[in-house]
C-alpha cells in the first residue's frame, strides 16, 4: 500500500446474489482502478451485502469509479465515505514468537499488548497470538512495535466502515430520522 | 411434465423451452438470429411454424451477433441471438463485445449444460457469463424454468434501456427441460437498475448561460443521438443556436451531409473543417458522444479553449475523458427539447457567428474531401488496380440514393470504413451501419443481413474489403436461403489496407504480412479458373477468385477493373431484386485515407495530405471579436 497516495473508502450496497463480487472486483480490473483493501459481509436486510471497498485516485477521480460501480445492475447504492465522518476498522492476527535468543520474551509481548489494548487469543509453548482492532495506522504501529520479536505470521482483513452520527447507508431509511445520505 | 398446453392464456403449465419462446412471442420480438447445437435443441424443438417470429439460421455464431447488431442499429429495436453451449457462445464473444462497445441493444441467449454437470468440464460446456463479464451490460444465468419468463423481459428492459448494451442470458438445459407455469407479467427484481432520466436543472441553466455567452460553439454528435432517435431534435438545435455539427464515426447520417451546419466528421479521418471547429471553438456540445481517443486525438490538447456541455444518458461518461463544464444526464432527445424549451424562454437569439463561419466555410473550399487520384494513376499506369477506391465509394453513394433515398449503408472496417464514411454521402439517420469502437473486420456482411432483416423495404448497400470479406462472407449463404439479398461492393486492394497504410507512414513502407495475395497484383503461382467469363479480362487474380466465390453463393457478379465499368456496374447491382450482388472494384492498393491525424497526436496536427498540415501554424486572428 502506497501510504503518500491519499485514498478513499467506498461502502457499496449491493444484491446479496451469487457472483455480484466478481462483477465488482471484475469492474476495478478492466477500468484498472486500485483496490487497496476488500471486504464483504451481510447486512441488516438479508437481501443486501455491504462491499467496503478502499481505494485511491491514481487512474480516476472517485466519482468516476463510482459512477461506473453504479452502472453494474446488481449495484444499489455506492456511498464515499469522508474520512473524518466515519468510523474506519480493520481486524488483524499477529502471531509471535516467544522465544528470542532462548530467552522467553512473551512478558514484553504482552506489556505491547496492554499499551495498545489489544487481545492474546492463544497461548503456546513458543508462541502467542494476539487479536488488534482499529484503523489500519494503529495496526501499523503494532507490527512496528512487534518488530523487534520474531512474528510468524500476519493476517489482516480488509477494512470495514460506517458513517458517524445518525447517517445511515441503507435502503431503508434508518429508525428515527435519518436521513438518505447516499446521494 | 413437460407436457405443452396450446393457449393462450398466462399461467400455462410449459416447459422452460415453450416459456422462452413464448416470452419472445410475448415481448414482440420478430426476428431472432441463430444456430443450433446440443445444449439449446429443447429450445429449437420448441419452434413450430406457428412460431410469432422468424428464426433466421445462420452459417457461424459471430454473424448471428452481428446480424442481430445491423437489425439493432437499422430499426432500433433490440437484436436477438439464440445459440448453444460452448464453442457457440463462445463464437459470439466478439460480437458481443462489438455491440457492446456501441452501446447497440442485444439480448443474447445461449444454451447451457445442465445445472447439475455445471463445473464439471462438461461436453461443450464453457463459462460464458464470466467469459463475457467486462464486455456486457449485464448477465444471467438461468437455472429453473421458473424464472425464464421474468428474467428474459427484464433482459430486454436493461439492454434497451438507459444506455443501451448487450445482455446475455444463459440458459441452462435444466431449466429448458422442467416445466412451470408460464407467468408474463411478473414484477421485474431490478432494484439496482434505475437510469436516471431528466437533466437536473441547476444544469440546464448552467447549459443554457454557456449557449448565450458562446461565440463559437459547435455541436459533436455522437452515437448516442442515434439510439435516442434524437435526430430532429439534434438539427432544431443547431438551427436554433447556429452552429456547425460535427459527427463522430457512429453518428454519420444523425445531420445530412448536405445540410449548411454540417462540416462531417470529427476524428482520426475527419475533415479539416471539423478538426478546426473543434480546435477553436469556446464551446463544445458534446451530446451522446464519448470522448474517444479516435475523436479526441492527444486528450490534453483538445478543444484547449472550449467550455464543455455533455449530455448523455449514462453518467459515468460524464468527466471520463474530459473535464466538463455543465453535465446533462437523460435521455438526449428530452435533453435537447428542454435546452431548447430553456433557450426559447431565455428569449435567446444566437451571437453574430460571421467570423466563425467565414473562417469555418473557408476551410471547407480549401480542403474539400480528399479524393487521392495519383494512386489511382500511379497504379493504372502500372497495369494493377486502376481504379480509386474514393471515387468507386462516391459513385456507390450516388446511385444507391438514386434508387432508394433510404439505402441502408454497412461497411467493414478498414480504410473502406473510412472512405464510406467520408464519401457516401450521409443523408439519414439509421442509414450507416458499422463497428465503430470496437473496430470488428467481417462485421459487414453479418450486420448487411440482419439490417435487410429488420428493413426488407430498404435496400442494403455493402462497402467491404478484400480482407473483411473473407472473414465472414459465408453469411451470403444465409442472404440468399432467407430471401434478403444485400449489394456488396467489395472494394479489392489485395490487402489489409489500414495496416499497410500505417506501414506506408510509420513503418518506413515495411510490408510485413499485410498483402492477402487476392486481389491487384494477384499471387505469383498459377491459378486455374473453371469458369472465368465473367472476369471482365483482369490480367491478375488472386486467391480466392472473388468472382468464383460469389457465384457459389448464387450471386450476380461481376469484377470492374477499369474506370468506364464503374457506373454501368453499380447500375446493375441497383437493378437486381432477386439475389445478392458481389461487385468486385479492383483498386489502388497503395490509396490512403486522408485527412489523418496520427495516433496519439493532437487534432492541431491532422494532416491533409502526407505533407499538408493546415491548422500547425495558423494565423488565428480572424476568429477574434
Amino acid at each position: 500500500m502506497a501510504s503518500d497516495m491519499k485514498t478513499h473508502t467506498l461502502s457499496i450496497l449491493v444484491e446479496n446474489k451469487p457472483g455480484v463480487l466478481t462483477r465488482v472486483a471484475g469492474l476495478f480490473a478492466r477500468r484498472a482502478f486500485n483496490i487497496h483493501s476488500l471486504a464483504v459481509g451481510t447486512t441488516e436486510d438479508v437481501k443486501v451485502s455491504r462491499i467496503t471497498i478502499v481505494t485511491d485516485e491514481s487512474q480516476a477521480p472517485i466519482e468516476q469509479i463510482a459512477l461506473q460501480l453504479q452502472k453494474l445492475i446488481n449495484v444499489m447504492k455506492v456511498h464515499v465515505l469522508v474520512d473524518d465522518k466515519a468510523v474506519h476498522r480493520e481486524i488483524m492476527l499477529v502471531k509471535v514468537n516467544t522465544e528470542q535468543n532462548g530467552v522467553c520474551v512473551r512478558p514484553e509481548i504482552i506489556a505491547i499488548t496492554n499499551l495498545f489494548r489489544v487481545k492474546v487469543v492463544d497461548v503456546a509453548a513458543e508462541s502467542i497470538t494476539i487479536e488488534a482492532t482499529g484503523k489500519g495506522s494503529k495496526l501499523e504501529a503494532l507490527v512496528q512495535a512487534l518488530l523487534p520479536y520474531k512474528i510468524l505470521e500476519i493476517v489482516r482483513s480488509g477494512t470495514i466502515a460506517i458513517s458517524r452520527g445518525k447517517d445511515i447507508i441503507s435502503l431503508h431509511k434508518g429508525i428515527g430520522e435519518a436521513p438518505d445520505v447516499a446521494e | 411434465m413437460g407436457e405443452v398446453l396450446d393457449t393462450e392464456c398466462n399461467g400455462d403449465f410449459l416447459d422452460g423451452s415453450h416459456i422462452l419462446v413464448r416470452t419472445l412471442e410475448d415481448l414482440g420480438v420478430d426476428t431472432v438470429f441463430g444456430l443450433p447445437g446440443g445444449a439449446i435443441l429443447a429450445v429449437y424443438d420448441a419452434l413450430t411454424n406457428s412460431t410469432k417470429f422468424r428464426h433466421i439460421l445462420v452459417r457461424h455464431e459471430q454473424g448471428a451477433g452481428h446480424a442481430a447488431s445491423g437489425y439493432a442499429i437499422s430499426s432500433g429495436k433490440p437484436g436477438v441471438v439464440m445459440v448453444t453451449s460452448g464453442p457457440a457462445a463462445t463464437n459470439m464473444v466478439t460480437a458481443i463485445a462489438d455491440a457492446n462497445m456501441d452501446s447497440v441493444p442485444l439480448v443474447v441467449i445461449t444454451g447451457q449444460v445442465a445445472a447439475n454437470l455445471i463445473g464439471t468440464d462438461a461436453f461443450q460446456e464453457a463459462d460464458i457469463v464470466g467469459i463475457t463479464l467486462p464486455v456486457v451490460k449485464h448477465s444471467f444465468l438461468v437455472t429453473e424454468a421458473t424464472e425464464i419468463s421474468r428474467i428474459v423481459p427484464e433482459a430486454f428492459h436493461i439492454a434497451a434501456t438507459g444506455r443501451p448494451g448487450v445482455v446475455l442470458v444463459d440458459i441452462t438445459k435444466t431449466a429448458m427441460i422442467f416445466s412451470a407455469q408460464y407467468d408474463f407479467n411478473q414484477k421485474f427484481q431490478l432494484p439496482g437498475f434505475n437510469p436516471k432520466q431528466q437533466p437536473e436543472h441547476k444544469c440546464l441553466q448552467a447549459a443554457t448561460e454557456l449557449v448565450v455567452n458562446a461565440k463559437r460553439p459547435v455541436i459533436l454528435a455522437g452515437g448516442g443521438t442515434l439510439r435516442a432517435q434524437a435526430s430532429k431534435e439534434l438539427l432544431d438545435f443547431a438551427n436554433l443556436i447556429h452552429a456547425p455539427v460535427v459527427t463522430t464515426l457512429q453518428a454519420r447520417g444523425i445531420i445530412p451531409d448536405s445540410d449548411v451546419h454540417s462540416l462531417g466528421m470529427i476524428g482520426m479521418h475527419g475533415t479539416i473543417a471539423s478538426a478546426a471547429a473543434v480546435q477553436k471553438c469556446d464551446l463544445l456540445i458534446a451530446l451522446g458522444a464519448r470522448f474517444s481517443d479516435r475523436v479526441t486525438g492527444k486528450i490534453d490538447e483538445f478543444a484547449p479553449l472550449a467550455k464543455v456541455i455533455h449530455a448523455d444518458v449514462d453518467p459515468a461518461e460524464i468527466g471520463k475523458n474530459r473535464v466538463v463544464d455543465a453535465p446533462l444526464f437523460g435521455d438526449l432527445k428530452d435533453t435537447l427539447a428542454l435546452l431548447i424549451e430553456s433557450l426559447t424562454a431565455a428569449k435567446y437569439t444566437p451571437q453574430d457567428r460571421d467570423s466563425w463561419w467565414n473562417y469555418l466555410e473557408n476551410l471547407q473550399m480549401k480542403y474539400p474531401l480528399y479524393l487521392d487520384d495519383e494512386h489511382a494513376q500511379k497504379s493504372a499506369e502500372s497495369g494493377m488496380g486502376a481504379l480509386s477506391p474514393q471515387s468507386v465509394i462516391q459513385k456507390v453513394g450516388q446511385i444507391a440514393k438514386k434508387y432508394d433515398e433510404n439505402a441502408i449503408f454497412v461497411s467493414g472496417v478498414g480504410q473502406h470504413q473510412m472512405w464510406a464514411s467520408q464519401f457516401l454521402g450521409h443523408e439519414k439517420p439509421h442509414n450507416w451501419v458499422q463497428s465503430a469502437g470496437l473496430g470488428t473486420m467481417g462485421y459487414a456482411i453479418p450486420a448487411a443481413l440482419g439490417a435487410k432483416a429488420a428493413r426488407q423495404e430498404s435496400t442494403v448497400w455493402v462497402i467491404d474489403g478484400d480482407g473483411c470479406f473473407q472473414m465472414t462472407n459465408q453469411e451470403l449463404a444465409t442472404c440468399r436461403l432467407a430471401g434478403l439479398p444485400i449489394k456488396v461492393m467489395l472494394i479489392n486492394n489485395g490487402t489489409l489496407g489500414m495496416p499497410r497504410q500505417w506501414q506506408t507512414l510509420l513503418f518506413n513502407k515495411h510490408y510485413s504480412q499485410t498483402d492477402l495475395h487476392d486481389g491487384p497484383d494477384g499471387w505469383s503461382g498459377e491459378v486455374v479458373y473453371g469458369d472465368g467469363e465473367e472476369k471482365g479480362g483482369s490480367p491478375n487474380s488472386g486467391i480466392p477468385d472473388f468472382v468464383t466465390l460469389a457465384k457459389a453463393y448464387d450471386c450476380l457478379t461481376i469484377q470492374v477493373t477499369r474506370p468506364e465499368e464503374v457506373e454501368d456496374a453499380i447500375e446493375k447491382a441497383a437493378q437486381e431484386n432477386e439475389r445478392s450482388v458481389v461487385i468486385e472494384f479492383v483498386v489502388a492498393k497503395d490509396a490512403l485515407v486522408f485527412p489523418m491525424v496520427p495516433a496519439g497526436k493532437s487534432n492541431n496536427s491532422i494532416m491533409y495530405t502526407p505533407t499538408v498540415q493546415p491548422l500547425l501554424n495558423e494565423e488565428s486572428e480572424e476568429l477574434d471579436g
